[in-house]
């Protein structure tokens, strides 16, 4: 059988070119890898080698023909032993127009893909059940996350905490205290200042099975590192056809600390809650910070854990139990009400709960939801909150633009728009850089009067 | 060869106090230099077609072949024992042969179909294989040399004796990642091996018009990490050099580093003309340099194969290539439920 040499496409985009020149003629012999022909693009002109070997039988398109379109036959090669002769009959009577041999995928099926509905869906469990007369013992924060790593790292000998000060030092925020006494250094390794080295080292680790915890002085470092994150780690399941992944944890704290201006002072929740392949996960609470912590050293997939520095030191109960782990992608309702939806997540609870004790005095009853998971985002339990109160405020630290309670307020007006009873509003930060003065720097923030005067605005008080 | 058409090859390009230096290129007998020769042929014939697919609109995007530089992937795989790994950038499809994933598998996956390595969902420049240890496939340069990094650091934890073969270009050579890896690797003495491929272009930037250093086999120097300048046309002095690292790393020495001087003879993607660099420099390379022409005339002047031998053995790469292609011009294209998976687990 001759072989047809077609018309390529020589750029992702290219449907037709000129061709200019052929560096071969009829009769000449050709092996795979010579040049036979050059082709002008609309970007450039490129040559075209041949793939097999033979003899060049025909030139169907002769040199100077503009317009020639992709997969169009260009010429004839009579393979070894054939009539070369023979081998271009009855080919190339219409050269140029020749049909576009478009390839036919096989299962080109023009059914659009499953709407965002069929989106995996799973079921996420509730909350364990605490037994009744467990003792619960006042805890910082700090000493959650920690007791979480440790409690993970005894369980599992593939885990292990990276970055820097986690070691020697225990912590510069004093989160791995005591870890590297307990494991060693082979298992707390403290790395050089460099994060987008040991983010990639982190990932490729998990690739390989390891459960790196990695951890951030602050998230603001991280930036250094977000291609790492979201190339490496959270889109190679995917792109593996789900061989292979990242267990992984990137945890450190995020947001506005205090008194250290805008490089250091920003909250990350919106950009990583924005990415397929990640989980992001953002406590209030003690209890929830070690239970949580706990579920994403487990988990297979990259968690983005965004802890706070001024919650470090603030102290919550934590049920005494050998094994507290809490469900990533459940939302808590911190308090029950029916006047108000009042969601937060992170710091951003402290000005929700202050408001609600307030709010309580002038007689409007809050419902207080910790998202504690960003994403996956519980919106269900937002929902049938709204569903119940026909009112939602969504407080948070970061930027306005784009922001976690943007599209809560999107979906929510999707999903329920007929429950609610007056506009979603949304608490943020300013849309400003964070200054460094005091008065400057509060006046970033949110603050609980904002929380206050938003519920009176949605109630009509 | 080709370093001789450049420069003086390797004296001792090391940091003078490791005491590396350039070995001399290994000594094949019969069955290698067969392998090698089949090998790099599968690479070759297989990088011709994905190029004459891409032409027919089968392939899509970006698509970066392979030929020219066969040997350097062929010899470090003869330095390979079970359960190294590999991890490498966008120029992958002869990595991912080297390591033995199926070339069906990787063809289906250039023409997005379900039968991919992938299953459709990651395209020329991200295929991986746990079970195979090639871990991808990266289309972000320089990203791959962290990686590869944290797989030698799984293999320290785990006291495993294995070795990450992490390849990048002489263009990734320049991204600042790339020596915050090399600091850990040997602070922390992890078994990877770094093989910069220098192909002399980062896609249409020659590397004197990028680098202040060319000379690659340095770019360790500031880490303490020993570096060696390999003929990386000649597969024979790729395997001596790969034996002498892997050796090295699992040694418990650390790091080392690789400059595989090679040629890429296509353009940097299928859409690049290639106007930076003359014929001529292209001619000379394929007519004087060639990895395979090289095998092919040891082979016929040592009497171990004629002429006819060979061809039976083109013959049977081309079957396989030809099946591949095949295969991936007709499998099914991924089903659409196929959007929603694999996302997280």
């Amino acid at each position: 059988m001759p072989i047809e040499i077609l018309m390529p496409a020589l750029s992702p985009t290219m449907e037709e070119g000129n061709l200019s020149k052929w560096l071969k003629n009829e009769g000449d012999k050709v092996v795979a890898g010579d040049v036979i022909a050059e082709i002008e693009t609309d970007k450039a002109t490129m040559e075209v080698e041949a793939v097999d070997e033979g003899t060049l039988a025909k030139i169907v398109v002769p040199a100077g023909t503009e317009g020639v379109k992709v997969n169009a036959v260009i010429a004839v090669l009579a393979v070894d032993g054939e009539d070369v002769d023979k081998a271009g009959e009855g080919i190339g009577e219409e050269p140029a127009k020749a049909e576009t041999a478009a390839p036919a995928p096989a299962a080109a099926k023009s059914e659009v893909a499953a709407p965002v509905a069929a989106a995996s869906k799973t079921e996420i469990a509730a909350d364990p059940d605490i037994p009744a007369g467990t003792e619960m013992v006042s805890t910082t924060v700090r000493e959650a996350l920690r007791d979480a790593m440790a409690e993970e790292m005894r369980r599992d000998g593939d885990v292990f905490v990276m970055g820097e000060e986690v070691a020697e030092y225990q912590g510069a925020y004093k989160i791995t205290q005591g870890l590297l006494q307990e494991f060693g250094p082979r298992r707390v390794v403290d790395t050089p200042i460099t994060e987008h080295g040991f983010a990639g080292v982190g990932v490729g680790a998990a690739m390989a099975g390891l459960k790196p915890i990695v951890e951030f002085m602050t998230f603001n470092f991280a930036m250094q590192a977000i291609d790492q994150i979201i190339n490496s780690a959270a889109k190679t399941l995917y792109m593996s056809g789900g061989q292979m992944g990242a267990p992984i944890v990137f945890r450190g704290p995020n947001g506005a600390a205090a008194r250290v201006a805008a490089q250091h002072s920003q909250c990350y929740a919106a950009w990583y809650s924005h990415i397929p392949g990640l989980k992001v996960v953002m406590p209030y609470t003690a209890a929830d910070a070690k239970g949580l912590l706990k579920a994403a050293i487990r988990d297979p997939n990259p968690v983005i854990f965004l802890e706070n520095e001024i919650l470090y030191g603030q102290s919550f109960d934590v049920p005494k139990l050998d094994d507290f782990v809490l469900p990533i992608g459940k939302a808590r309702i911190h308090k029950t009400g029916k006047d108000v939806t009042i969601v937060s997540f992170g710091i951003g609870m402290t000005y929700a709960v202050k408001a609600e004790a307030e709010l309580r005095g002038m007689g409007i009853d809050a419902e207080i939801i910790d998202l504690r998971t960003i994403r996956p985002l519980d919106l269900d339990t937002i929902i049938a909150s709204v569903k119940k109160t026909n009112r939602l405020i969504v407080v948070e630290e970061g930027y306005p633009q784009s922001s976690v309670g943007d599209h809560i307020a999107n979906q929510v007006s999707q999903r329920a728009f007929d429950f609610l009873d007056a506009p979603v509003i949304t608490i943020a930060g300013k849309d400003v850089p964070m200054p460094y003065a005091a008065n400057l720097e509060k006046l970033a923030l949110p603050n609980v009067g904002e929380v206050i005067e938003a519920v009176k605005a949605v109630t009509y008080r | 060869m080709a370093t001789a058409a450049r420069k003086a090859p390797a004296k001792s390009k090391s940091d003078g106090k490791s005491g590396v230096s350039a070995p001399k290129p290994a000594e094949f007998t019969k069955d290698e230099e067969l392998t090698a020769y089949r090998h790099m042929l599968l690479i070759r014939r297989f990088e011709e077609k994905a190029g004459q697919l891409y032409g027919m609109g089968f392939i899509g995007g970006f698509c970066h072949l392979y030929i020219g530089q066969e040997a350097v992937v062929t010899g470090m795989k003869m330095a390979l024992i079970q359960g190294d790994q590999m991890i490498t950038a966008y120029r992958d499809h002869g990595h991912m042969l080297a390591m033995e994933l199926s070339p069906r598998g990787v063809m289906a996956e250039l023409t997005g179909r379900r039968g991919g390595l992938s299953r459709g969902k990651g395209g020329s420049m991200h295929m991986f294989s746990k079970e195979k240890h090639f871990y991808g496939g990266h289309g972000i340069v320089g990203a791959q040399v962290s990686l590869g990094t944290g797989l030698a650091f799984a293999n320290r934890y785990r006291d495993n004796n294995n070795v990450s073969l992490t390849y990048f270009g002489d263009g990734a050579a320049n991204q600042g990642q790339v020596y915050e890896s090399f600091n850990m690797a040997s602070l922390w003495k992890l078994p990877v091996i770094y093989i910069i491929e220098n192909n002399r272009y980062a896609m249409g930037t020659s590397v004197s018009r990028s680098s202040a250093e060319t000379d690659f086999s340095h770019r360790g120097a500031s880490f303490k990490i020993p570096g060696i300048q390999v003929d990386g046309m000649d597969v024979r002095a790729v395997k001596a050099a790969g034996d002498l690292a892997t050796e090295w790393c699992r040694a418990g020495n650390g790091p080392l580093i690789l400059e595989m001087q090679t040629y890429r003879y296509r353009g940097h993607s299928m859409s690049d003309p290639a106007k930076y660099r003359s014929k001529e420099e292209v001619q000379k390379m394929r007519s004087e340099h060639d990895p395979i022409e090289q095998v092919k005339a040891r082979l016929i002047e040592k009497k171990w194969a004629t002429e006819d031998e060979l061809k039976t053995i083109d013959k049977e790469v081309r079957d396989v290539v030809a099946d591949a292609a095949e295969f991936a011009q007709n499998d099914a294209e991924p089903d659409p439920s196929e959007l929603w998976t694999d996302i997280v687990l």
